[in-house]
């Protein structure tokens, strides 16, 4: 449903996918803040469906043939209008000639290869001109996060993430515990921060945003004190661990443990964790 | 600075309550509408308030209570899951997204009391869950309250026996588990409390603290109430827990308040089973906890379930209640050595208290605690300290209210002991509770021995300690107690007169050291009670056949007559005049004549000698007077002897009414009213007419020295003294004589210069009037009358 200026406006345009009316379909936020229904699809799917042009009432269309192309797309925003295909299909649906009245075409791209999973960032964009969503199996190996860290006769603290791969809709469990504590705390809160780079070497760009800010604990343990944290992901925009597609970018996602004393200095400890989407089960 | 601090935390709390009421106001409509996205984030945001740090405990508790409300209506919502279409356990899921971990744990219990209400979970596992996210709150009010609002909920949720969650196996473990854990928590965060702050503020912090005991302490009232916990769980889990925390957290303010509470909140029979355990505790608690008010508290308790029913004591036997805590008072005593004479003497009170009531048949205990005492007191000077012995007395006067007989207390041989180390002021007033005991429960002291140990108890009031200057003494005070000393001498009594005469030998032997000041007071009572035996014994004359029986009259005698003797170094002769005619009178019906006669001879003496005073001089001679005529034990020769000298000193005295007096006084002793008695009319005229004669001396010596002569009264007087004999029949005294007196009273009254006195005047024409009632009475009495005009 989203094929961007390919068709002049002397005719109406448009496509149905031969399982449209089962397929999933998910929201997408638009450039101008507005969120549209696109539907989904993955990896390795066949794409097939029908297009149909139909000219304005008792007008022709010309064409110098009519043809359906699926592109993969990376957008720099710095570098707008400029687009990297990587991944480019055709299909010719007509020879060039003279339409007078409504006519549909069928087409199918079978098992295409779409690597990248579509990504709307700060600074780039990855779009198919379809909307694509890869899963990935759950990871075999998932080790957690363990780690002991501190200021010397200051602070000590071990902190435990169960693992080091989440998936979206995941649940971070973990704890922290206290071993010294000489500072007087106020608050202790875990950060989501996505950290997206874009370009290559020289003009590299990087961005980090928090996403979610969540408090763990109020006030100021003692020695011994082990706090329990349970994070739900599901109410965050994440997106999976994205690394070097296509030598454009990156999208990097990091657990920010952040305690803040009373005089609201604030002491940090950033791990990163890999973050994948996980087939639904629905 | 500290009103603009309560005026700023008055506005604090003002802004708070509003933030509450307006985010209340949008949940409301959220809830009315079913919106559960919009009442989420309201609730959290009402919530939220309660995270402010300024603050008092106080105050933050009427935040609390208002956000409390509005989450039982939030609850309600929950429950509906028509309303807002989302399961419990996605709600429990969805609540946990709010940021702030305050707001999301308010929200998750309250979540998890409708999820374990849906009963979709075990009640174990979502309690186990809450109770372990809130460690996230570290604050320790707000963790406080949050834990209490947690306590709140599950309250009725627990996985108890017989609750409709009990899960399958052993689920009052989990509930208990779950409680135990909490109170683990608040009481850390409540001890945590203290450190918070500025030391200025302390006195401030500690008050406030201990404002927040009760949310800590109703954890331990939960347990109490969970149905599962009998008492094998009690001894095995939750006492040695609750313990652990109580003497692990080393905060005075927890550790007394916590182990007041759970002597309060457990049945006494789990106390009467675990005393062990819970005794062990005290002697690691914190040296300025009041251990002794929380042993004693123990101590009530245990004594009133033991007097709630007889069944239990044998109980209180079998785990040697008694034993273990007195061990536990020794070593908290040993253990806590600053603590203060008063506070180890306070416990062994508690612990006497307890005794007599659980144990009131061993006076070894008794004596043992008593002992207990001594040790701790000895080596030390006597007690300086007001309160210390305050409760000495305490201590004293419990066996003595216990027993009412302090014939009980007599036999502990720790009891003087621990009487020793008072001063002596409080060793009387102790002594004075000893004596009051006697009186009131009319207690017979009946053996000498028991007088020997009663009057060494006493010995503070029967003679001056070391260092009691006596001016010190209040002279009321001091009379009371001699008083009560004399009181008591009469409550000393056997019914074996042998054992009587040995008990008034070892009273004798005390008193007499009492010196000047104390003998008036406590020789008459001594005195009296061996008059009392003589009497007893002179009533059953025939038993005493015995000859080598001591307790003879005679016998008695010599012991009394060594007694009075001791008043001369008072000196107070008219006391012991009084007491020597006494004596004689007893004689006089014992049938001794030589001792009576002894006793006159000394009360004579006493006259003579010591008896200066004219006043005391009247009013020994009519003493001497009345008692003499009731003797008939002399014979003619010792009573001639007698009224002689009585008469002679009648006529001797200063005044002349007073000789007059008694002049016709004497006449009484020629004349004996009774079958056998002596009846000399001859020498009672001289007497009546000897007074007579004095009567008209006063009268012209009145004229002589004021110009006017006297009242009439002591003609009257005579006059009555011879209508008497006259009546009596005495032969001597005539219808003549009786009507010359009558003339002669009469022209005295006429006698212009006369002074005139209505008394006396009175006197007289009542006497005319007698005289005439007599006459018309006719018979025999007015013929003998009739003459009389």
């Amino acid at each position: 449903n989203y094929i961007i200026g390919a068709f002049k406006p002397a005719c109406n345009i448009s496509i149905t996918f031969s399982d449209g009316k089962t397929r999933k379909q998910v929201p997408l936020k638009k450039e101008n803040g507005k969120t549209v229904m696109v539907p989904l699809f993955q990896s390795q799917e066949n794409i097939a469906g029908k297009i149909s042009v139909e000219p304005v009432q008792g007008k022709k269309v010309e064409h110098n043939g009519i043809k359906i192309e699926l592109l993969g797309q990376i957008e720099m925003y710095f570098d707008r209008g400029n687009f990297y295909d990587f991944t480019s299909l055709v299909r010719e649906l007509d020879v060039p000639g003279e339409i007078y009245e409504r006519k549909t075409y069928p087409f199918e791209f079978s098992t295409v290869e779409m690597p990248y999973e579509t990504y709307n960032g700060v600074n780039v964009r990855l779009r198919y001109v379809l909307k694509v969503r890869n899963y990935t199996p759950p990871p075999s190996i998932n080790t957690s996060i363990k780690m002991e860290v501190g200021i010397e006769d200051c602070l000590h603290i071990e902190f435990e993430y169960n693992k080091s791969k989440y998936h979206l809709k995941d649940v971070i469990i973990g704890k922290i515990y206290f071993l010294l504590v000489r500072i007087k705390i106020k608050n202790m809160d875990l950060e989501i921060r996505r950290r997206e780079s874009t370009g290559s070497g020289a003009n590299t760009h990087v961005e980090t945003e928090t996403l979610a800010k969540f408090e763990l604990m109020d006030g100021a343990p003692v020695r011994g004190e082990s706090i329990p944290i349970r994070l739900f992901l599901s109410p965050y925009e994440l997106t999976p661990t994205h690394r070097n597609i296509n030598n454009k970018f990156s999208v990097k996602y990091y657990l920010n443990l952040v305690l803040v004393d009373e005089e609201d200095r604030r002491y940090f400890k950033q791990q990163e964790v890999t973050i994948y989407r996980l087939a639904d089960t629905s | 600075m500290i009103s603009d601090a309560i005026e700023d935390e008055e506005k604090w709390l003002a802004e708070g309550i509003a933030g509450i009421q307006h985010n209340a106001f949008y949940m409301h409509r959220a809830l009315d509408s079913n919106n559960l996205r919009e009442a989420l984030k309201y609730s959290a945001q009402l919530l939220s308030e309660l995270r402010t740090s300024r603050l008092s405990p106080h105050k933050y508790y009427d935040l609390y209570m208002r956000a409390f409300d509005e989450l039982r209506r939030l609850e309600m919502f929950f429950k509906d899951e028509d309303k807002h279409g989302c399961s419990v356990v996605d709600l429990y899921e969805l609540v946990q997204h709010a940021g702030n971990i305050l707001p999301r744990l308010y929200l998750l219990c309250t979540v998890g009391s409708v999820y374990i209400k849906s009963k979709e979970a075990p009640a174990k596992d979502v309690l186990k869950d809450l109770v372990e996210m809130c460690r996230g709150v570290q604050h320790p009010l707000r963790g406080l309250f949050l834990r209490s609002y947690l306590a709140q909920v599950s309250r009725d949720k627990l996985p108890d026996i017989g609750s409709e969650y009990e899960g399958d196996g052993d689920t009052v473990n989990d509930a208990v588990e779950f409680v135990l854990q909490n109170f683990a928590e608040m009481n850390k965060l409540w001890v945590r409390m203290q450190h918070q702050g500025p030391i200025m503020v302390k006195d401030k912090l500690e008050k406030e603290r201990n404002e927040l005991r009760d949310l800590v302490g109703k954890n331990l009232h939960v347990l109490s109430q969970i149905e599962g916990v009998d008492l094998e769980m009690y001894k095995d889990t939750v006492l040695p827990r609750v313990l652990e925390q109580v003497v692990n957290c080393k905060d005075e303010l927890a550790q007394y308040y916590l182990m007041d509470c759970i002597i309060q909140v457990f049945p006494d029979e789990y106390h009467l089973q675990t005393l062990e355990i819970l005794l062990g505790a005290c002697p690691q608690l914190q040296p300025t906890v009041d251990v002794k008010t929380v042993l004693s508290q123990l101590m009530e308790r245990l004594s009133n379930y033991a007097a709630s029913s007889p069944e239990v004591l044998p109980e209180f036997l079998h785990v040697e209640a008694f034993t273990k805590l007195s061990s536990a008072i020794g070593k908290v005593i040993a253990a806590q050595v600053d603590m203060p004479i008063v506070g180890a003497i306070t416990l062994y009170v508690s612990l006497l208290t307890f005794t007599l009531r659980v144990h009131p048949d061993r006076l070894d205990y008794v004596d043992q605690v008593l002992g207990a005492c001594v040790k701790k007191l000895s080596g030390k000077a006597k007690l300086e300290d007001s309160k210390a012995t305050k409760q000495v007395v305490a201590l004293l006067s419990a066996p003595l209210e216990k027993y009412s007989d302090i014939v009980t207390a007599l036999t502990l041989s720790n009891y003087p002991r621990v009487m020793d180390h008072l001063d002596n002021g409080t060793n009387k007033i102790m002594a004075m509770v000893i004596i009051q005991s006697i009186m009131k429960n009319n207690t017979r002291v009946s053996t000498a021995e028991k007088v020997e140990v009663l009057f060494e108890l006493i010995k503070g009031l029967i003679k001056d300690l070391d260092g009691t200057p006596m001016h010190e003494l209040d002279e009321e005070d001091f009379k009371e107690e001699q008083n009560s000393v004399a009181r008591l001498i009469h409550m000393l009594y056997n019914d074996d007169p042998e054992e009587m005469l040995k008990i008034i030998c070892t009273v004798r032997k005390h008193i007499m050291t009492g010196g000047s000041t104390r003998l008036p007071f406590t020789v008459p009572p001594l005195v009296f009670s061996a008059l009392q035996l003589v009497r007893r014994l002179q009533g059953q004359d025939g038993d005493v056949a015995g000859e080598e029986d001591p307790a003879t009259p005679k016998k008695i005698f010599q012991l009394l007559n060594q007694t009075i003797e001791s008043l001369s170094s008072v000196p107070s002769p008219e006391l012991a005049l009084r007491l020597y005619l006494q004596c004689a009178e007893a004689a006089n019906d014992c049938d001794v004549e030589p001792v009576a006669y002894e006793f006159f001879t000394q009360a004579f003496v006493l006259y003579e000698e010591e008896v200066a005073d004219s006043k005391a001089q009247v009013t020994a001679i009519h003493l001497i007077i009345g008692t003499l005529q009731k003797m008939n034990v002399f014979g003619v020769e010792n009573r001639d002897t007698l009224t002689h000298k009585a008469t002679g000193y009648s006529a001797k005295l200063l005044k002349k009414p007073d000789q007059c007096r008694a002049v016709y006084a004497c006449s009484h002793l020629f004349w004996v009213d009774d079958q056998d008695g002596i009846k000399d009319g001859e020498r009672v005229l001289l007497c009546l007419k000897r007074s007579l004669r004095i009567a008209n001396a006063a009268q012209q010596m009145a004229n002589v020295t004021r110009g006017s002569s006297g009242p009439v009264t002591l003609f009257v007087e005579i006059l009555n003294k011879y209508l008497y004999f006259f009546e009596k029949g005495n032969p001597q005294v005539t219808s003549a004589a009786i009507q010359g007196l009558v003339e002669l009273i009469r022209t005295e009254m006429q006698n212009d210069t006369r002074t005139t006195d209505p008394a006396s005047d009175a006197f007289f024409a009542s006497t005319l009037r007698y005289i005439e009632f007599q006459k018309q009475k006719g018979g025999a009495m007015g013929e003998k009358y009739d003459p009389i005009k």
